[in-house]
């Protein structure tokens, strides 16, 4: 399959790296996506508020300002394109009693700059009738009818998939180890699956896009970790929130955000902490303690009596505190998408463009490709379908009947479909990301066994190797009887 | 989409389930239909493989399989139809369930009757929000039961249990004999959640410590678990961060609690009590809704399945008078209240007039261990009786029986009342 | 030398606190059991502990890869190992009947190895 020579090599499979491949797929170019992990979107992607923002917040002066609002207002195309759950419900920067208003108008002003749409300031009235929990001290907003709410793993997934039934070659468990040039000029990259040559190399590797820039010798990009750690509730919660709620931003943090989820889970959070580690995924009890406090502000009457899971996710941040989106000086032909923390989810299609501009203005011949396929069949999501609309799919297919995750409502049929899909779902979480199963209150409690099974016939493997995610990650790892000793041969 | 129509739908092939149905059918309801979301009947006891149950209701000591397969027969023996490999998405208050399966598709079934014995699920790391990462290897007791009782694999060899439910004590020795190497019991609470037969018979048999007053702190290992943060807490549960210690394992076995498994019960408006996370229901285990019943974990969660059996074989008594109608609810509704001392009680009320009862047994838990305890009944504020008992645990139910004789001389009484306390110095 | 100890009763549910005088092997007393299992149960926890036990055997051919089974009497603790190991190698072939013996006489302790379930074939 391999080909000898591509044109272009992303590295990393994130939502930047999915949305450049999704972008370059509608051109005659032959391009490899590497992804060192064995599924896409599983870094900073899978782990952040999953907001797509309206653009008021970042300065107009950096990549962050003019980009988020060119995504925002592309993604609501792409999403019906690519059949991927969002909702435009707008978002809210909540200013209560004691807090500077001042800062609302500032935002207001800023999102203008930043050409956002419908923005207003809402009074308390408005706020009581419209989210009925919200603390009795809130007494205006700023109110962005443009932001909405999105499954990131999916919309990156979709992409993905998207890039790769128009051409786009995808290797997973690819790690690039070195990216290889002659005479200053870009000539392809060293991984542990082997080397491949290109003539233009884009550096999305996210938390690692420090490394791999320096492989080419580039030092000024610095990635500090910052993570963010989150509540997540179950769907079943008896608790109304109805849009993003961000608290005033203080010149320390932007605060702790409450909002809906696509699936009507209520997301609490994130932290914003520097970490020394990139692999420092783990939630701390003060952390945790402080987003329940922030939480507890917008929202005095939440308890932590329906939570499902804790998690935390790292902002791959450039010391800049800007996005790093450009052709290298000292190398031709390799481009670095760095520093994509927020609001990157939301600014990925824009940031597509300009990298394909960069591309061009770099001499690649951007040739627009006949026939490209512009849209992704809609895999059936029981959850959200009615039981005429179930039990139409089950008379269509008889595995629809089989439902194999109680909390989320997934049939076998979607979960087997998410394993031979055109990026197949190998692990554990793999599948829990593209149909939800294990997803829900009892977090794989009944389906665990069931999906880890269904996984390891489905790719012919044995239980004991099926992963929840990377690497040794194995589910299970012992065949009954295996750990037992030789005593007991006498006789 | 298929429609049929039944006198009784049972949801929940489970302990709870089977003996419903059965007596139902011994009860002259001959139109029972039974539904089961595994492949094959007995809910949790096929993979609770060890010995301990029966012996209120048999007078033998069985294993879970045992049990299980002594009423399977039941319902085998009886013309009850049922459908296993069948999920059931949705129940509405006027008792029409929605059910699939792979052979026959959707299928909404009109019963005059609905018996709710879905079970309970396990709270997980997440709902407990433990701190950490979020790697393989964490996973609730009951998971971890049926990966190794019936799937046949050993999820790994050096184990720390959080939480002394039964179901942890019983795995800890379960992973013991299997060759693995369980570290710790840790418990946060200064006594033990499970059955003092299991603490005995499953950790100190096999010198398994039982760590009280200790719990995970942090989860460590990003692909497999690697080591666990294990800390002591003070009177106040809050963990104290000096006595923190690193313990090594590849797994982590929750055994924090068991949540009744209500969703489908929700969605037929039925309502719920804050203490046990199961329905509220009158003495034949009917829930606010005409017609919709509840019995074993899906109502309260039971520490003995013989209790589950009793009281699901009443539910069944009753759901067949319900279909024939051969009871009504009463004007005068006795509510049952949870003392001092008392987590709950079931049932909440008692509301029905029949001609042949003998006598209401009232299930309770209390609050807190005590030893040498008075259980105390008043009705309208006034003492009834008391009993003595030598000691009382939360994690073993107590039941109190009411007798018909009792209950006759209650005409006029709104509330039964019952504290636990510790007993008068005499 | 006369020893006491106490001693949670796991005869039934019930957990009876029970106290034995002993010296050695040898019992001087028993107090605080309900029933006369009681006392046989401590009487057994002074001089050998005894179990039930419970485990799984592997199947072939059967509708699951495991059937599960118990001793038909107590064997002694100290076994409990050894005995784990001879069932961990014994394969049996589906189908199964509850009752059904896999092992006689295990470790020469009298007691069989039973099935707990019945278990057809795949």
């Amino acid at each position: 399959m391999s080909k000898d020579k591509y044109d272009v090599i992303i590295i990393g499979a994130g939502v930047s790296g999915c949305a450049v491949a999704w972008k370059l797929a509608r051109y005659n170019l032959d391009i490899l996506l590497l992804e060192k992990a064995p599924d896409v979107a599983t870094g900073t992607t899978k782990a952040n508020t999953a907001i797509i923002h309206a653009g008021y917040n970042a300065d107009p002066e950096k990549q962050k300002g003019r980009l988020n609002n060119k995504g925002n207002v592309q993604i609501k195309q792409i999403v019906k394109d690519l059949s991927v759950p969002f909702e435009e419900i707008g978002s809210l920067v909540v200013g209560m009693e004691d807090d500077d208003l001042s800062v609302l108008d500032e935002l207001l002003e800023k999102g203008k700059k930043n050409g956002v749409e419908g923005l207003e300031i809402v009074d308390k009235e408005w706020l009581q009738r419209e989210e009925p929990n919200l603390s009795d001290k809130a007494v205006k907003a700023l109110w962005a009818p443009t932001a909405g709410i999105i499954t990131p793993w999916e919309f990156a997934l979709a992409m993905a998939e998207n890039a790769v039934v128009n051409g786009v070659e995808l290797k997973l468990e690819t790690e690039v180890l070195d990216v290889y040039t002659e005479n200053d000029k870009v000539t392809g990259v060293k991984t542990n699956a082997g080397d491949f040559t290109a003539d233009y190399v884009i550096n999305a590797a996210g938390l690692y896009a420090d490394d791999v820039a320096r492989m080419v010798g580039i030092e000024k990009i610095n990635i500090h970790p910052r993570k963010g750690e989150y509540y997540i509730y179950d769907h079943a919660k008896d608790f109304e929130i109805n849009h993003v709620l961000f608290p005033i931003p203080t010149k320390i943090s932007k605060g702790i955000v409450c909002t809906k989820t696509i699936e009507d889970n209520l997301l609490i959070g994130p932290t914003s902490d520097f970490v020394d580690s990139k692999e420092d995924l783990a939630t701390t009890r003060d952390g945790l303690d402080h987003v329940f406090e922030g939480a507890k502000k917008m929202f005095p009457d939440l308890t932590l009596k329906d939570t499902i899971r804790v998690f935390a996710g790292l902002r791959a941040a450039d010391t800049t505190e800007d996005f790093v989106i450009e052709a290298a000086e000292n190398v031709k032909g390799f481009v670095n998408v760095a520093g994509i923390q927020s609001p990157g989810l939301s600014s990925s299609p824009a940031v597509a463009d300009l990298v394909a501009e960069i591309l061009e203005n770099e001499g690649l011949n951007l040739e627009e490709k006949k026939d490209v396929i512009e849209t992704r069949e809609d895999p059936a999501r029981f959850y959200e379908l009615s039981n005429e609309e179930r039990a139409a799919y089950a008379e269509k297919d008889k595995d629809y009947g089989k439902i194999i995750c109680r909390c989320e409502t997934v049939s076998y049929k979607e979960i087997v479909d998410a394993i031979n899909g055109p990026i197949p779902a190998r692990t554990v979480n793999a599948v829990k990301r593209r149909t939800r199963a294990g997803a829900g209150r009892c977090q794989g409690g009944f389906c665990g066994p069931r999906v880890t099974q269904i996984i390891a016939d489905e790719l012919g493997i044995e239980t004991t190797e099926v992963r929840l995610e990377k690497d040794t990650s194995n589910i299970v790892k012992y065949k009954i009887k295996g750990l037992l000793g030789s005593q007991g041969d006498e006789e | 989409m298929i429609k049929i129509k039944k006198d009784v739908v049972v949801i929940g092939g489970g302990p709870a389930g089977l003996a419903a149905a059965a007596k139902v059918y011994d009860n002259g309801i001959k139109d029972v239909m039974l539904l089961e979301r595994d492949f094959e009947l007995g809910g949790i006891l096929p993979q609770c493989i060890h010995n301990g149950f029966g012996l209120h209701h048999f007078g033998e000591e069985l294993t879970g399989p045992e049990y299980s397969q002594r009423f399977e027969n039941k319902v085998e023996e009886r013309d009850i139809e049922v459908k296993l490999d069948t999920m059931v998405l949705d129940v509405t208050a006027d008792k029409k369930v929605f059910a699939m399966n792979k052979d026959q598709g959707a299928m909404e079934i009109q019963a005059k009757a609905v018996i709710l014995a879905m079970g309970c699920r396990e709270r997980t790391a997440g709902a407990i929000g433990i701190p950490g990462t979020r790697p393989a290897g964490v996973l609730t007791a009951g998971t971890a039961q049926r990966f190794t009782n019936i799937e046949g694999y050993v999820p790994g060899k050096k184990v720390v249990i959080l939480g002394s439910g039964d179901i942890g004590l019983i795995m800890a020795r379960r992973m013991r004999l299997e060759g693995a190497d369980v570290k710790a019991v840790c418990e946060i609470l200064p006594y033990t959640g499970g059955l003092t037969r299991n603490v005995v018979q499953c950790l100190e048999d096999y010198d398994i410590p039982l760590m009280l007053n200790h719990t995970v702190t942090k989860i460590i290992g990003n692909d497999r678990l690697e080591a666990v943060e294990i800390t002591e807490v003070d009177e106040n549960m809050k963990p104290i961060p000096e006595t923190s210690e690193i313990v090594e394992a590849d797994t982590l076995l929750l055994s924090v609690g068991l949540i009744p498994e209500n969703e489908l019960s929700k969605k037929a408006d039925v309502v719920l009590d804050d203490r046990t996370g199961g329905p509220i229901v009158n003495e034949g285990r009917e829930t606010n809704i005409d017609g919709i019943f509840a019995c074993g974990n899906v109502l309260h969660v039971h520490d003995l399945v013989d209790w589950v059996t009793e009281e699901s074989e009443i539910a069944g008594e009753w759901t067949a008078k319900y279909v024939k109608g051969d009871y009504k609810r009463s004007e005068q509704k006795m509510n049952v209240k949870a003392g001092e001392n008392v987590a709950y009680v079931i049932p909440q009320s008692i509301e029905l007039d029949a001609e042949d009862r003998k006598r209401i047994p009232l299930y309770m838990r209390v609050d807190k261990p005590l030893q040498a305890v008075d259980i105390i009944l008043y009705a309208d504020g006034e003492k009834l009786y008391s009993f003595s008992e030598p000691f009382a645990k939360p994690g073993e139910m107590i039941s109190v029986p009411l007798a018909q004789k009792t209950l006759d001389d209650l005409d006029e009484v709104s509330e039964i009342r019952v504290d636990i306390i510790e007993k008068e110095e005499e | 030398m006369l020893e006491k100890k106490t001693i949670t009763c796991v005869a039934c549910p019930k957990g009876c606190e029970i106290t034995v005088e002993h010296d050695g092997d040898e019992i001087i007393d028993i107090m605080g059991n309900a029933c006369p299992q009681g006392a046989d149960y401590a009487k057994e926890e002074i001089i050998a502990k005894t179990r039930i036990l419970p485990t799984t055997v592997r199947v072939k051919n059967g509708a699951l890869p495991l059937c599960p089974v118990k001793t038909t009497k107590q064997i002694p603790l100290e076994l409990m190992d050894q005995a784990m190991n001879k069932i961990g190698k014994k394969e049996v072939e589906a189908p199964l009947k509850v009752g059904q013996v896999i092992i006689k006489n295990l470790l020469d302790t009298g007691a069989d190895v039973v099935a707990t379930r019945d278990l057809p074939a795949n």
